[in-house]
């Protein structure tokens, strides 16, 4: 137990500049939110919630980023397994495309998936053929947060199963267990906080996504607009007070996945005996 | 004295540490703080160090009290229980920190980490990194480290808990050899008493936060002060209600007792005996071969004694009924300890010497 | 499936070995390459392809337009200030958060973790609420001739808004897990901060700050929700490179945002390969000589 009094020198040049940092760039942006919250009136909250336009928006930001969000949770679970199983020809230059989202800037993405995926796109025109759209349809904003949000399963499991010892599947093998319950009984309940981590973190940034969808979504009325372009919309006529209760649902559902991944992280971190 | 603490006291949120810790060391002392972990046997180290303040309580270093100094100036060299070498620096970059910070010139650092090397017998191995030594040489480093910017006060936090046994007995004598040749006064914390007793001139114990005793090792063995420290420092066999043991029954009533096995005496009934007056009735246990002699537990009424046996004498086997002759204990008397003699010995057992 | 399809096969990284089956092991391999073709691989090469179908003198054309210039210096400019503003606080967070304790230690991880919990949009949206013509510290900006909201300004504080949480994220594991016996020594012997920090801290997050400091980088030339809401879209005054793209493919023209994505796209490449190089030279670090 070292708890060092303020032993170690530069306590107050370190907490006076991230106290002043944190103020000006986000307490003080947040305090205005508050401010603007509490000078909402109902009349403003009524017609948010009643609007169609902006209650579809949701509906379409929440479905979209919940199945990328489980699209990822399988090809993520499958990329991980693969990249950290087996060793193939290739196999680094996956890793390293797996943290693109990361480092592509999501317009880039956007313009790209969508070309993709038109009717004259490299695979937007074998699918037309088949009667399929993904460029202008949900399905195109599906694509786009799957690309974007990739990376969040992967590297949530990737180290969970770097770690796994193989003694564990052996135990399982000897007591006879067959390849196919050895990874459901065994692995993946091994995997699930991680996999809960990472799919959590993958919704939250589906659902705040903006620069990547706003391309390939087409951005029509109750069918393609998603929550973010309401507020900007909104912010765009300069109603402030209906963009900021646009905003709220979204902020506490972010709020309320960031809590639950910290208490999955705390649970996984207990079980681990730490 | 020069190192004084006085009427000190700690506190961690609710866990008190220290509960006016007060004892004193002359110069030149080479001081063990001994204590189960948890008695607070580290804070007072890191107090003395400067690492924790004190919430009330003088800490008094060369006459001067240093509560409110610096830990930079206080004149400590500090040897970490980790060793906390600097993993980016050679071994001469580690030992030349204190000095280049206290700007020392560089011809005289060079000179000063030359002689350090030699002490420690690392010469040659300056272009290490500490990650290229092993557990006994990084010792040596931190203990060069300490010392290099030549510290009135060497403290030691357990100097040998990270190094496996073998090395560790050498590296005891070393740090003893060490020490007494630099003549430098030094507190090391263990909870190790056979480490504190072999290495230390002065030992002080702690327990829950609050000093048990303090002097000098033999002191302690012979006449602890406390119930804890008579059980703590060497082997002991607890015995409650001493009162009922032959010899004993002036004990207070309801005392516990504690009995070193060199108190006792064991007799085969296959023996000449002639203080059967003095003596209980016991079974043995078990035993065990030590070497140079059976570690022989014995049942006594509701105890179990341990004791040695010489393989000199005639040969016991679980199970056979002994003689048992207890020449004197240490009696618990309300947080006191006393030593007292089997009274029906007065005359009888005038002839024994008790070799502690 | 059966036990005679299996085999044995070492683990990677360890002397044990695990029973495989052979062709569930090509199928996935085949099926992550085909996942990652088809969702990580296309598009950039969709994106360099439409770059440089036309032949390079039209692609370079399109580069050396005024507002594309003016874009990639604003990204620049942008890019270089956000990383330097949280290489420096990500440190002083991390020193402080980790270095002492003391009450709301929690809140404030919470307010560095904010960032990345929150839409960008919404980081635009606080920002037009605190600085917009509307916000209530518009005045005090404005009479000191500063305008921030549709100005330079709030372009690079919306980006170090998105990007406070990258330096500080990955910097305070970092020391949280080596604790501060090093720096307790240091101190003892007398040294001062900068001693300790550049002397004896720094070496241990050298590989960590350089690894934040790419993903920040990253981030933050691509920024685009919270920097198209404060930005105004000014071209040639605030549009940053993304922006930029945006506006040239809304109005078709499609080989010039092709051709600005595909630098994008190569600086994002040269990220992704500095990342992998910096993961691997702290990987060999942290072998022999330390630990």
């Amino acid at each position: 137990m070292s708890s060092p009094k303020k032993i170690i020198p530069g306590f107050g040049l370190t907490m006076g500049l991230t106290m002043s940092y944190l103020g000006f760039f986000v307490l003080i942006p947040m305090i205005s939110l508050a401010i603007q919250t509490s000078h909402l009136t109902w009349s403003e909250l009524f017609k948010v919630a009643t609007d169609q336009r902006i209650l579809s928006s949701y509906k379409v930001s929440f479905g979209c980023a919940f199945v990328a969000a489980a699209v990822n949770a399988v090809f993520g679970t499958m990329l991980a397994w693969v990249l950290t199983r087996y060793r193939f020809p290739g196999r680094r230059l996956i890793d390293g495309l797996i943290e693109l989202p990361f480092a592509l800037p999501t317009a880039v993405a956007g313009i790209a998936l969508t070309s993709l995926t038109t009717d004259k796109g490299w695979i937007g025109q074998p699918l037309a053929a088949l009667g399929v759209k993904i460029a202008y349809t949900q399905l195109g904003i599906i694509v786009a947060l799957t690309f974007i949000s990739l990376p969040f399963v992967v590297r949530s499991i990737q180290p969970v199963l770097e770690e796994l010892s193989p003694d564990y599947e052996e135990a399982a093998r000897t007591l006879g267990a067959s390849s196919s319950a050895i990874f459901f009984k065994v692995i993946l309940p091994e995997l699930k906080p991680a996999l809960m981590t990472g799919f959590s973190l993958a919704f939250a940034r589906g659902l705040g996504e903006y620069g990547s969808v706003i391309f390939i979504a087409g951005n029509k009325p109750f069918q393609t607009e998603i929550a973010p372009l309401m507020i900007v919309t909104r912010l765009e006529e300069f109603l402030y007070g209906q963009a900021t209760a646009i905003a709220l649902v979204m902020l506490l559902a972010s709020f309320i996945i960031m809590f639950l991944v910290n208490r999955l992280q705390l649970r996984a971190a207990s079980l681990a005996g730490e | 004295m020069f190192v004084e603490l006085k009427d000190v006291s700690k506190t961690f949120g609710q866990f008190q540490a220290s509960k006016s810790v007060s004892f004193a060391l002359r110069q030149g002392a080479l001081a063990a703080l001994l204590g189960p972990s948890g008695s607070g046997k580290t804070t007072i180290l890191r107090m003395i160090a400067g690492l924790e303040s004190p919430d009330s309580g003088d800490i008094i270093l060369d006459g001067q009290r240093v509560n409110n100094l610096e830990p930079s100036k206080r004149g400590i060299g500090f040897v970490f229980q980790s060793y906390a070498l600097f993993r980016y620096m050679t071994v001469y970059d580690n030992i030349a920190f204190g000095l280049k910070a206290q700007k020392t010139p560089k011809a005289k650092i060079k000179d000063r980490i030359q002689e350090l090397l030699t002490l420690i017998g690392l010469e040659g191995l300056g272009g290490r990194y500490p990650a290229q030594l092993s557990g006994g040489q990084k010792q040596r480093v931190a203990f060069a480290r300490a010392l290099a910017p030549s510290p009135r006060i060497l403290l030691l936090d357990e100097p040998f808990a990270a190094i496996d046994a073998k090395v560790r007995r050498e590296l005891r004598s070393w740090l003893r050899r060490m020490i007494s040749q630099l003549k430098i006064t030094s507190v090391f914390v263990t909870h190790d008493q056979a480490e504190a007793i072999e290495v230390a001139d002065q030992i002080i114990v702690t327990n829950q936060g609050r000093v048990e005793q303090t002097g000098p090792p033999i002191e302690l063995y012979r006449s602890p002060a406390t119930p804890f420290v008579a059980q703590f420092i060497g082997e002991s066999t607890l015995a409650p209600n001493c009162q009922n043991l032959i010899g004993f029954e002036k004990a207070p009533p309801g005392a516990h007792g504690a009995i070193r096995p060199e108190f006792v005496h064991l007799y085969s009934l296959k023996e000449d005996f002639q203080f059967g007056q003095s003596a209980q009735d016991g079974r043995i246990e078990s035993l065990a071969f030590r070497g140079n002699e059976l570690e022989v537990s014995v049942r006594v009424g509701e105890i179990s004694i341990v004791t040695g046996y010489s393989l000199e004498r005639p040969p016991l086997a679980v199970g056979d009924p002994v003689k048992v002759l207890i020449y004197r204990l240490y009696a618990f008397d309300q947080g006191q300890a006393v030593l007292m003699a089997n009274s029906r010995l007065a005359n009888g057992g005038a002839g024994y010497n008790f070799h502690i | 499936m059966t036990e005679t399809t299996a085999r044995l096969v070492k683990v990677p990284g360890s002397k044990g070995y695990r029973r495989e089956n052979p062709y569930l092991r090509r199928f996935l391999i085949a099926l992550s390459f085909l996942f990652a073709f088809l969702l990580l691989a296309l598009p950039l090469l969709a994106v360099l392809s439409q770059a440089f179908g036309n032949g390079f003198q039209l692609f370079w054309n399109s580069l050396t337009n005024f507002f594309t210039l003016k874009a990639m210096y604003l990204t620049v400019i942008t890019t270089l200030s956000a990383v330097l503003a949280n290489t420096l606080f990500g440190l002083a967070a991390a020193w402080a958060l980790t270095r002492y304790r003391f009450k709301g230690q929690g809140l404030m991880i919470t307010l560095i973790d904010l960032p990345f919990a929150i839409s960008p949009i919404i980081a635009g949206l606080i920002f037009i609420l605190t600085y917009g013509r509307l916000g209530w510290a518009y005045e005090f900006f404005d009479e000191r001739g500063l305008k921030i909201v549709f100005a330079t300004p709030g372009v690079i504080m919306a980006t170090i808004f998105v990007t406070i949480p990258f330096v500080a994220r990955e910097i305070i594991p970092v020391l949280a897990a080596r604790g501060t016996d090093e720096e307790q020594a240091a101190v003892l012997m007398g040294a001062g901060f900068f001693r300790v920090f550049f002397q004896v801290t720094f070496p241990h997050i050298r590989w960590a700050l350089l690894y934040s400091v790419i993903l920040c980088a990253a981030r933050a030339m691509g920024e685009f929700g919270a920097v198209s809401v404060v930005s105004g879209h000014l071209r040639g005054k605030t549009n940053t490179l993304p922006l930029h793209i945006e506006i040239l493919y809304n109005e078709h023209h499609y080989r010039e945002a092709f051709a600005v994505s595909a630098i994008l796209v190569i600086t994002s490449i040269l990220i992704l390969t500095a990342r992998s190089v910096v993961e691997r030279l702290a990987k060999k670090e942290s072998g022999p000589n330390v630990r």
